[in-house]
Order: C-alpha cells, then structure tokens, then sequence
C-alpha cells in the first residue's frame, strides 16, 4: 500500500499517492463529520419536536413542577423533574465516585495479585449487567434494607433538613434512586480508571517510591495527577448514565411532581424515568412535552461533557501525555 | 551527611531467578564509585539494592546484609521508606512527574517530610537544589513551568536537584548520562565532582571514559555466562583497576572497550 517508500522509481519530489492514508483519512475524517451531524440532526429533531408544546403551556416550563401537559389548560414544566435527576445523579456521584477510584487503586497498587485479578474481574462482569437487573435488585433486596438507614439518618441527622424524614416511610426515595445509581455506575467508573491507573508510567512510580514515598504517598504523587484526566472521563461516563438511566429509576420511584428536598421520603422523578412513564398515555401535546424534557436532558448531558473536557484541557502542559 | 556503605553477602533475586551472588563491597563516604560491566551482570540490581528499590520489583528480593554507617537497611523494623529518604536515586531515563511544575518537582521529597515550612524555605530550597544541579540558571524564570518541557539534559538535572534537595546521605546513579549528549554529560560529570564533597555517590555507566573521570574507586562486574548470576570481579581504586587491574577478566573487558 505504501508505495512512496517502497518504490524505487519514486522520487522524493514526486508526491506519491499513499493509499492507505488515504484510506484512513477518509475514514476518521468521514466519522468526525457523521458524529457532529448526528448529534445535530438530534438535537435538530428534538427542538423541532419541542417546539409545539411551548406554545401550549399556560405555566413556565423551568419552574412548574407539575406535568399536565394533555389538559384544556396545560400545565407542565421540568422543575421537579430537574431536581429529581440532579439529586439522584448527585447522590450517585458522591458515593461511586470515590469508591469507584478507591478500588481501583485497590486493585492496581494494594492488592495481592490473585485477589486483585478477580476484583478486577468481577467488576468488569458487573459493569455488563443490564440496568433493568440493578432496578429489580433494588426494589427488591436494596428498599427494604436501606429503611433503616434512612431511619438513622433522620434520626441522627434529621436536623438537616435533606436528611429529615417527616413521613414514616422510608421507601420509593430519591436517595434509594441515587444509591441504586451509584451501584450501577461504580464499576464503570472502577473499570476505566483501573486502566488508566494501569498506564502510569512504572518510572513516575519509581521516582517517587525513590524519593522515600510511602505507598499512599506515591499514589498522591504519581498515580492521581496522571490518571485525573482519565479519572474525570470515567466520572464523566458514569454520571452520563447516571443522568440518563430510566428503567431502574422508574421502578424504584414513585413519581411525584413536586420538589422535595426531603431525600429519603417517597417520591421524585427523573427526566428519563418520566419520559418511559409517560410516554405511552401522552396526547399530542404530552408527547411534545416529553420530548421538549429530552431536549433539556440532552443539553445537560453536552454540557456537563463540555465543563469536563474543560477541565481536563485546563492543565494539558502538566498532563504528562 | 556523607556516610560509609557495606555491602555483605548479597545475592538478589527477580522471583527464583538469582540476577547477583554473593556480592561484599565498601564504598567509602565522600567519594565516588563507579559501577561498569557489560549488560545484564547486575549492576542495577545491586545500586537498587542500596536502597531498596530492588523490592519494590514484585517478586524480587535480597538476602546478605547492606549497612550504612553500620547499621543494616535491611534490619528489623528498618522502614524501606526512611531508607530512600536517607538515599536518593536518580534514574537512566530522566522522569520528573509530568504532573508538576520545575519547583514542584524540586520540592516533591520535601513535601512528604512532615514539618511545614515556611514559602522562603521552600523558595530557598528550591534554589538551593537547583544550583546544585547547575540548572538555576537556566530555569529561574520558569519555576511554573512543567518539568517535562525541559530538555532531556535539563530534565536529568531536575532530577538530581530532586534528589539533593532532601539532603540525602548518599546519591546512587543509574547511568544519568545515558540518555543525553555530550555537553550534559560534562555538565553533569562536572556536578558530580561537586556533590562527592557532600555526599556518597555511587554511578554505573557504560562509559569506561566516564568512569576514569569522574570516580575514586571502580567496581568491576561479569557473569559466566547468560543464566548465570551476575559477581563482583574487583573493587579497587580507580587509576589502579584502568591501569594495572587485578584480574584478567577487568583487564579484558577495559581493553576491549577502549580498543
Ligand atoms: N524486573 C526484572 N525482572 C526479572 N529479571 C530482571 C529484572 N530486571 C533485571 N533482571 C535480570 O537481572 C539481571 C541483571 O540485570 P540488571 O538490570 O541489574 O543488569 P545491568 O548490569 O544493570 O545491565 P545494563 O547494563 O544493561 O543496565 C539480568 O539478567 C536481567 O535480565
Ligand atoms: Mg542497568
């Protein structure tokens, strides 16, 4: 394929047609362009779709909580459904963000190799099993088990107001929502950063373990600052589908439109869980409705990914790449 | 500061592999030795011994006895990570932490010690260091810089500053100049003829040239033959082993080099 070089005949001033580049130029160039169109096309469709139902609602869609959007007077807005998302995506991210790079580092720097292969192992499974699993497990074993938590922390903790719990029940919460989450999305988050922990460079491990680290230490040192790019994709990866999981979500709640801040009393919702729940009872104008909700779920989605990639690019002289 | 090495018995070990055998050597404080002999007899091995940075190799141990000023690193209760702080390293590749800027890197071992202290100390360690690594000059402007965008002669001075600037007893260097040109080379030739007036340095290089500039005492290392573990041929001041050495072996390997 590469015939500049290998041909005798060419001269080093004739530009010799190199096919493969070619080839491969059309490619990567071709798949950037169809991914920017794609995302554009979506987000196109789905202002388009929108669009009817701003026009048809007699509330503000940022600040209603309810959605009644198929009355003579429709009502409806995301307000309740933002909070919900973003509670549980909270919740979610502070518990399976730091367990998830803990293990990680378990597993590559503290564990024996044995053990550490199976971890590894196990949690690549469970990174595989489908999220509607997860969603049974939690209603199922995960609910009843975690009243009594939410019970202590009412109890202990109850004087701030998110962990007070004015109802007696326990269940069908947002924070059991956000703890189902996190379950989920820890082994994305543990696998991604395990290989990124993988590629540290075995000299960056040994210069700081020269100059008298301890082991936590040369993890400070080396390990977290060249793995932080790798470490926020992952985090990155795992909020995506911490924000967008539906099914899991819409069989542990029990949708209410209202914003409650009390987390661990039934209720919430989510974008995604109400746009599965609804989606099959909506008229015309609930279906543009739902879809103007995905319009603001997509855009938040953007642009979390954009404030990360900020992020990453911010020290990109100091990223060691 | 400087402070006297004995090395008794060592045998080191990659799993079951024995890569050295019965090594017992003493390097004096204040001094320079070089370590030379052809690739894959050890020398590494034991420089890592020094300081125990052989095990941290999964796998790889040691059995004999390494004292420093008499006392044995190896010893009961001896933590391997005041053992390090006590004896610097600095490594064939250059590898100052992308992560970090040139003064961070400089102050990297500082920082784990536990004492805080103060901006001035620091910025005064910071050039400190970084003159005795003959980098201050051409760096002062840029400390925020990240060390990965120095040259690879400058980056192998920051990492000597590195080392230095915890004061270590002894410094062991594992060919520094092998990845550089001639002009570090000399730069850092030169820098090692200044810190053997404060420290044990000790220096394996291919570089027979080098070995004859810059060390005091030379240690020879051979193995039979490949499979078998590496051994110290002999240890003895340095114009005596390039001009008359004690066994065939050193006089075969010094002269082949030099042609
Ligand atoms: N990490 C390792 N795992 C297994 N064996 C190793 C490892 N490092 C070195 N060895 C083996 O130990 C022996 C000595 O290696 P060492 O690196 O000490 O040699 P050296 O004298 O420093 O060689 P060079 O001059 O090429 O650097 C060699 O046989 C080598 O293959
Ligand atoms: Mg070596």
């Amino acid at each position: 394929m590469n015939q500049g070089l290998s041909d005798p005949r060419s001269s080093i001033s004739g530009s010799a047609v190199r096919r493969g580049d070619q080839i491969f130029r059309l490619i990567t160039v071709g798949s950037g362009i169809l991914i920017l169109a794609l995302m554009t096309s979506i987000g196109i469709f789905l202002t388009w779709k929108a669009i009817p139902s701003f026009s048809h609602n007699s509330s503000n869609f940022f600040t209603e909580s309810k959605w009644f959007p198929d009355q003579s007077t429709p009502i409806f807005g995301i307000a309740a459904l933002a909070f919900g998302t973003f509670v549980a995506a909270l919740i979610a991210m502070i518990l399976a963000v730091p367990t998830g790079i803990g293990t990680a580092l378990f597993i590559t720097y503290y564990a024996p190799k044995k053990i550490a292969g199976a971890m590894a192992f196990f949690i690549d499974l469970l990174a595989a099993v489908p999220s509607i699993i997860f969603g049974l497990w939690g209603l199922q074993f995960l609910m009843p088990h975690m009243q009594g938590v939410a019970a202590w922390l009412d109890r202990y903790l109850g004087f701030i107001p998110i962990f007070q719990n004015r109802s007696d029940l326990y269940t069908k919460s947002l924070l059991i929502a956000g703890v189902v989450l996190a379950i989920m999305i820890l082994p994305t988050i543990s696998a991604i950063s395990r290989e990124v922990f993988n590629q540290v460079p075995r000299n960056h491990v040994e210069a700081a373990l020269a100059l008298g680290a301890t082991r936590w230490e040369m993890v400070r040192m080396a390990v977290l600052p060249f793995g932080r790019p790798g470490i926020i994709s992952a985090s990155m990866l795992g909020l995506g589908r911490a924000l967008g999981e539906t099914i899991a979500v819409a069989l542990i709640l029990s949708a209410v439109f209202e914003v409650n801040i009390h987390i661990s009393e039934p209720g919430g919702n989510t974008f995604a869980a109400n746009i599965a729940l609804k989606w099959n009872e909506a008229g015309p104008n609930g279906l543009s409705a739902l879809i103007a909700s995905g319009l603001v779920l997509f855009l938040i989605t953007l642009a979390v990914n954009s404030i990360a990639r900020g992020i990453i690019a911010r020290r990109k002289d100091f990223s060691g790449a | 500061m400087a402070k006297r090495i004995d090395v008794n018995n060592l045998n080191a070990y990659y799993g079951t592999f024995r890569a050295v055998a019965d090594v017992s050597l003493t390097i004096e404080p204040r001094s320079v030795t070089a370590f030379i002999g052809p690739s894959g007899c050890g020398k590494s091995t034991v420089l890592r011994s020094l300081n125990r940075m052989h095990e941290v190799i999964p796998g790889a141990r040691i059995e004999g006895s390494v004292a420093l000023d008499g006392e044995d690193i190896y010893g009961d209760g001896v933590d391997p990570v005041n053992v390090r702080r006590t004896i610097g390293m600095v490594f064939q590749r250059p590898n100052p932490f992308p992560t970090m800027s040139i003064q961070e890197n400089v102050l990297a071992g500082i920082k784990l010690d536990s004492g805080r202290k103060s901006k001035d100390e620091l910025s005064e360690i910071v050039e400190r260091s970084l003159r005795g690594a003959n980098l201050w000059n051409e760096v002062k402007d840029r400390l925020d810089r990240p060390g990965a965008g120095l040259s690879g002669g400058q980056q192998q001075r920051l990492c000597i500053a590195r080392a230095i600037a915890v004061q270590p007893d002894v410094l062991l260097m594992d060919e520094p100049c092998s990845a550089l040109d001639p002009i570090s080379t000399i730069a850092i030739e030169d820098l090692i003829h200044e810190l053997k007036n404060e420290y044990t340095i000790v220096i394996v290089t291919h570089n027979m040239q080098q070995a004859a500039r810059v060390s005091s005492s030379t240690a020879f290392f051979n193995l039979a033959a490949t499979g078998e573990p590496g051994r110290l041929v002999e240890i003895n001041p340095t114009d005596q082993v390039f001009s008359a050495p004690r066994e065939k072996a050193t006089e075969d390997y010094i002269s082949g080099r030099f042609g």
